[in-house]
């Protein structure tokens, strides 16, 4: 299979590794180092790592509402590694394993769930836009920063992400359709992990995929394994190449699952049934890479316990660094509205200030 | 240099003026390229400055909107056109949810530069949806700038103004006095701040407070109470948001009465906000209740029924007698 003939009408899903870790394409096996693929493992490993963390603190009270990745991981870390330095990615929320790649400090992604907007403050030159909540409504963003490079003559491109729900909403038809006018540099990744909260995918949309999708916009559609990491590489991969030599947008579905509920305020026990969730743990794409890795010898049990343990270590030292120390400033909650504060924000300050300091 | 414009004149003037002096400012939206926009307000700006800076796009205002937050974040200061405030609407969540929030949200990181202009209010004789007032919808939310200029002068200051302002600026335009009168104005670039209200007129006896096509009705009624001896202060508001509110509570203080005339409706309106400065900031001037004459909370009537519900200056002429005489 060559993705550049791929067609999405024909609903073959793309796979390198099928769920054992062997290699079912060969020669689509990624020209990757071993340090290059103990960095990916490693970056997935330190996702469900954050995340099973997350969710302990929050049932011990320590955390606020929490979104997991749990199950997505390979399709975060493989479309976000197709990048270079000076590409963008405008996330949704679900996207921890790509904002790891792209260089997102843990204490940034905690501060924000913790409650805390400077969280999605990033460090310089990390071109990472903050958690959008709207559903897909950060695509059009995507698309302006694609625009905006054309105009611009730069060669950045962006990758962005929505979910399956968010294929349903008209800002997914508007972003696309600009993006495929203008030839902006985007490439879209669907996350379709089967469910917008309880709502299956089946419900959103009767196209037999969402890749297929990309056809009526004159763009190249991908349905991809996406607890495949190769396979979510590869084709996002193709895409950023397509996207950087001005050649337009692609869309990729990356066909996936979200084993863990939707927030920590969501319980899917009421929406699917065991058995179902049972098939997909069999497809974790934790096991698939890591089967692999150990079948060629890039990593043993030893390293993975090793790796798992001192990732715990980094994420809990990270959390217990923000956790007494994160309270948001006052002046802050006034401050970042305007370049300049206005005089009646001044005032509502000033006033509050008095209260605090028990009036004049 | 000087020229004599009407204000959708001196609105393409600007936009002309701010390509030439800034690469990165690129004008976009439906038929504001080959055309010119459907009231002339880009004319000539794709001739000049060339297809990659003045477009056309597909017909979806919510992705205008938010492509320009792309654009803004990726160092371009796009100015967008909402063919109608009253179309607006689908672009409603990217205005609320990420124009005036980007820079909170990112804490300073990403600020919108970028300005949305749309024609807004009654009496062209207009289908449905053509006609209505919006700026009380956004002048609410926290993060936006709502500018609305009443001359050809202003126009073209605020409009600069708005363009080189670093944080998202909503601009208004008063349609039905796009083409009503002409003024000289000077023809290079120059700024009118925003944020600061101008005094049309001053006088003794009552304040009106006013903004946008409003502007030359109330001076029309003020004409007309002229000649019965009564003084009248006006104030044309220019920035609905952030609102300059010395402007009319020192007036207010002079005067002891207030006026405010505005043509969206009158529950919730912007009127109300002023009034409620008035009361927290100048009571015990204050010689008459402040008082409101705006549209109806009612849906803005067709054609057939618009006179009815501007405000008309005989209206505003009588309301300004009954005040200074309560």
């Amino acid at each position: 299979m060559r993705l550049e003939d791929y067609n999405p009408m024909k609903n073959e899903m793309y796979q390198v590794i099928d769920p054992s870790g062997k290699a079912k394409e060969k020669d689509h096996i990624p020209d990757l180092d071993d340090e290059q693929l103990k960095y990916l493992f490693r970056t997935m490993l330190y996702t469900r790592t954050i995340d099973e963390k997350a969710l302990s603190y929050q049932r011990q009270g320590r955390m606020l509402t929490y979104a997991p990745n749990l199950g997505q991981e390979a399709a975060q870390v493989g479309s976000a590694y197709s990048l270079d330095k000076e590409d963008w990615l405008v996330p949704a929320f679900r996207e921890l394993g790509a904002w790891l790649v792209r260089g997102v400090p843990l204490k940034n992604i905690y501060l924000y769930w913790y409650g805390n907007e400077w969280g999605s403050h990033m460090p310089d030159g990390v071109k990472v836009l903050p958690v959008s909540v709207p559903i897909a409504s950060q695509l059009q963003h995507a698309t302006g920063i694609g625009m905006a490079n054309n105009i611009k003559n730069e060669k950045n491109v962006v990758l962005t992400y929505v979910g399956d729900g968010g294929t349903s909403h008209g800002d997914f038809h508007e972003a696309l359709n600009f993006a495929s006018v203008f030839k902006s540099p985007v490439v879209f990744i669907v996350q379709n992990n089967q469910y917008a909260i309880s709502t299956s995918r089946k419900v959103q949309t009767l196209s037999e995929n969402i890749a297929l999708k990309a056809t009526a916009y004159g763009m190249p559609g991908i349905l991809v394994d996406g607890n495949d990491i190769f396979a979510m590489y590869n084709a996002t991969k193709t895409a950023v190449d397509r996207a950087r030599k001005g050649e337009g947008p692609t869309l990729i579905e990356a066909y996936t699952y979200r084993l863990g509920a939707h927030t920590t305020s969501d319980d899917p026990t009421k929406y699917r049934d065991d058995a179902e969730v049972e098939e997909w743990r069999k497809k974790d794409p934790i096991l698939r890479f890591g089967e692999y890795l150990k079948e060629n010898n890039v990593v043993d049990d030893e390293w993975i316990e090793e790796t798992k343990k001192e990732l715990g270590e980094e994420v809990k030292k990270t959390f217990e660094s923000i956790e007494d120390n994160s309270d948001t400033e006052l002046e802050d909650i006034f401050k970042y509205h305007f370049e300049k504060m206005p005089a009646q924000l001044q005032e509502q300050l000033d006033e509050y200030r008095s209260f605090l300091e028990g009036g004049k | 240099m000087a020229n004599t414009l009407s204000i959708i004149q001196a609105i393409n003037q600007a936009l002309m003026n701010e390509m030439k002096n800034d690469d990165t400012v690129v004008v976009y939206g439906e038929d504001v390229g080959v055309e010119g926009g459907v009231f002339r307000a880009t004319v000539d700006l794709q001739k000049t400055y060339g297809k990659e800076r003045a477009f056309d796009t597909p017909l979806a205002e919510s992705a205008i909107v938010g492509t320009a937050v792309g654009m803004a974040i990726n160092g371009l200061k796009p100015v967008v056109e909402m063919q109608f405030s009253g179309f607006s609407y689908p672009a409603f969540n990217q205005i609320i949810s990420h124009v005036a929030r980007m820079r909170n949200r990112s804490r300073g990181q990403y600020n919108l530069p970028m300005v949305i202009r749309a024609p807004y209010g009654g009496g062209i004789r207009a289908l449905e949806h053509h006609s209505e007032s919006t700026e009380a919808l956004y002048a609410q939310i926290p993060g936006l700038k709502v500018v609305i200029p009443s001359t050809p002068y202003d126009a073209k200051g605020l409009l600069i103004a708005a363009i080189r302002d670093p944080d998202p600026v909503l601009f208004w335009e008063p349609k039905r006095i796009y083409r009503a009168f002409k003024q000289e104005i000077p023809e290079e670039a120059y700024e009118i701040p925003l944020g600061k209200a101008k005094i049309l007129q001053e006088g003794e006896d009552i304040t009106i407070v006013t903004w946008g096509a409003m502007v030359p009705d109330v001076q029309k009624a003020v004409k007309m109470v002229q000649d019965k001896g009564i003084s009248t202060e006006v104030i044309d508001l220019r920035t609905i948001s952030p609102m300059d509110r010395e402007s009319f509570i020192q007036s207010v203080k002079k005067t002891g009465r207030i006026l405010v005339v505005h043509e969206a409706p009158k529950t919730l309106g912007v009127g109300a906000e002023i009034i409620s400065i008035v009361n927290e900031k100048a009571f015990l001037h204050l010689e008459a209740p402040p008082t409101r004459l705006t549209g109806f909370d009612t849906t803005f009537p067709l054609p057939r029924g618009e006179k009815h519900y501007i405000p008309s200056p005989e209206r505003i002429a009588k309301t300004i007698e009954d005040i200074v005489k309560y």
